[in-house]
């Protein structure tokens, strides 16, 4: 009996499982403005999922009340099924300006999540100098962030990110700060990133093209409130090379179909 | 300074200044101003004196003192200031207060809470010090860059790493530039203390000469205590330089 009584919970444990990040009703105002309202959405595990829509719409403030960041006024996020009330271990984040220590060399830099969570110097280094090849930063330990471009900088706080070992990673408009040649190399590496870490990617962007090129699932935000008006998962071009996405009809497709969708709401 | 070509060192034109003092003091106009060559030669016959070197000690023991304090209470106050509004609301008035305060007329009351001893006089240079230094130090943290502190937020800094690892440091700067004007002021400090309490250090000695008309005594106490503020401000100004250079690439 007591066998038979469990397996719905399980099956059910299970299928929220595949949803590592789920929000639910959240409702949040800054004063008189409503950013956020009622909005719910899930993150499938193992997955890119696309945060877009126009500024001002409320991207960033979803996503640091992901983060732990801000509280939600109402509603609540759950993270492999646990509520979140305030930043984890299982979430890391790469920040728009970068956020790197200007006092601090590359390396104390990606180091310094791990130096935050007590890891020892000789491991947290040894990690920092792995993601610092990773992301092709090989050489540069040592330098500081002035001394570094825009692109370099955003790789940095991307290795910091990497190397915490978080299962969910938090990007806010990581690219936009970076030149379009930059920005193009950084779509590909974040590609096989998501290809070949096991990790859940939820990245803020506004640019339509930029989405639908890295998503497996789009989430498309209209303003004033925020709310989730259509979630678009791209299928057929996903499997194919990155050289012949951007030439895929079903890309072009949706690019145009979310214009089609978005125009409405640019002034 | 160019003269007839010649590039002259710095502060040459102290030289100048320095000829004039020299004859008005050979004039004999005035009793009060000794001839400048007069009043070095008395500055080499003292400067090893015990007095004078007890003097030296207890004036370099209050103001390091004041200082220490001053810095030490006035750099995390400043931070904790620029953290935390209601503090920050709380603990500014009385700031921005006891910096324009005209601090002197405070210290015959430190005499009777403290005595007319060295704590007195401690005390009076951490007044002088400590609020420019606490300005500053808010400063530095209202002006930092606010994602870093959501980046030690979401990596999980605890309150005293968000303190010690990036306010501190994202601060720096402003917090030099506090010390460095503070310090200048607590020169101020601690000869006024001295002066007012006059049983202690320079105080003392001042007191000593003047009572006894030893004007060149007088004058050439009072050129070491130029000189020697001057360089530690010079001191100071040159360590912040080298820190500029990273504040400006931030
Ligand atoms: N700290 C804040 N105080 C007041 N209003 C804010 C604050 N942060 C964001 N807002 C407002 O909330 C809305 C959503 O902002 P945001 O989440 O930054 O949007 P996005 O990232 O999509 O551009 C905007 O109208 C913005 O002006
Ligand atoms: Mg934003």
């Amino acid at each position: 009996m007591p066998q038979t009584k469990k397996k719905p919970v399980h099956l059910q444990e299970a299928q929220a499982a595949d949803n590592v990040v789920s929000v639910r009703n959240v409702s949040k105002s800054y004063g008189d403005v409503e950013a956020l309202r009622n909005l719910t959405l899930d993150f499938p595990r193992g997955q890119l999922t696309s945060l877009l829509g126009p500024s001002g719409c409320g991207k960033t403030t979803l996503l640091k009340i992901i983060a732990g960041l801000i509280e939600a006024d109402s509603g609540e996020v759950l993270v492999d099924g646990k509520t979140v009330t305030g930043p984890g271990p299982d979430r890391s984040f790469v920040f728009q300006d970068f956020a790197l220590l200007p006092w601090a060399t590359v390396l104390r830099n990606v180091a310094f999540g791990l130096e935050l969570r007590g890891v020892a110097r000789a491991e947290r280094e040894d990690t920092a100098r792995r993601f610092i090849k990773d992301v092709g930063l090989a050489g540069f330990e040592n330098s500081y962030p002035h001394e570094l471009s825009g692109g370099m900088r955003q790789r940095v706080g991307l290795a910091r990110a990497l190397s915490v070992d978080a299962d969910v990673i938090l990007m806010d408009e990581p690219f936009s700060a970076v030149d379009e040649q930059t920005r193009r190399k950084f779509q590909e590496d974040l590609l096989s990133l998501v290809k070949n870490e096991s990790k859940t990617f939820i990245f803020v962007t506004h640019s339509i093209e930029e989405a639908v090129y890295v998503s497996d699932q789009i989430a498309i935000l209209l303003p004033r409130p925020s709310r989730v008006s259509e979630i678009i998962r791209p299928g057929s071009f996903r499997q194919k090379s990155v050289e012949n996405i951007r030439r895929d009809s079903e890309y072009l497709d949706i690019v145009d179909r979310i214009w089609a969708s978005l125009r409405s709401y640019v002034e | 300074m160019y003269l007839f070509g010649y590039k002259l060192p710095g502060m040459s034109s102290l030289l100048v200044w320095g000829a004039l003092w020299e004859l008005i003091g050979r004039l004999d106009l005035t009793f009060f101003v000794p001839p400048l060559s007069k009043v070095i030669a008395t500055l080499f016959s003292i400067i090893g004196t015990p007095a004078f070197l007890s003097a030296l000690g207890d004036t370099a023991y209050a103001f390091v003192m004041g200082v220490l304090f001053a810095v030490v209470i006035g750099v995390p106050v400043g931070i904790l200031m620029g953290k935390n509004r209601l503090l920050d609301e709380l603990l500014l008035p009385w700031v921005n207060i006891f910096l324009s305060a005209p601090l002197t007329a405070l210290v015959p009351v430190l005499m009777v809470l403290f005595g007319f001893g060295v704590t007195t006089i401690i005390i009076t240079t951490t007044l002088f010090a400590i609020w420019i230094i606490i300005l500053n130090s808010r400063a530095g943290v209202m002006q930092m860059n606010r994602s870093l502190i959501e980046m030690a937020h979401c990596f999980g800094a605890s309150p005293l790493e968000a303190f010690t690892k990036i306010y501190f440091w994202a601060a720096l700067p402003e917090i030099l530039g506090g010390i460095r004007i503070g310090v200048i002021r607590a020169v101020k400090g601690v000869i006024i203390g001295q002066l007012l309490v006059s049983i202690v250090g320079f105080g003392a000695l001042f007191e000593l000469y003047s009572s006894n008309f030893l004007m060149s005594h007088f004058w050439a106490v009072l050129v070491v205590l130029f000189a020697l503020a001057f360089t530690i401000s010079e001191l100071l100004a040159w360590l912040e330089r080298r820190v500029a250079f990273y504040a400006a690439k931030r």
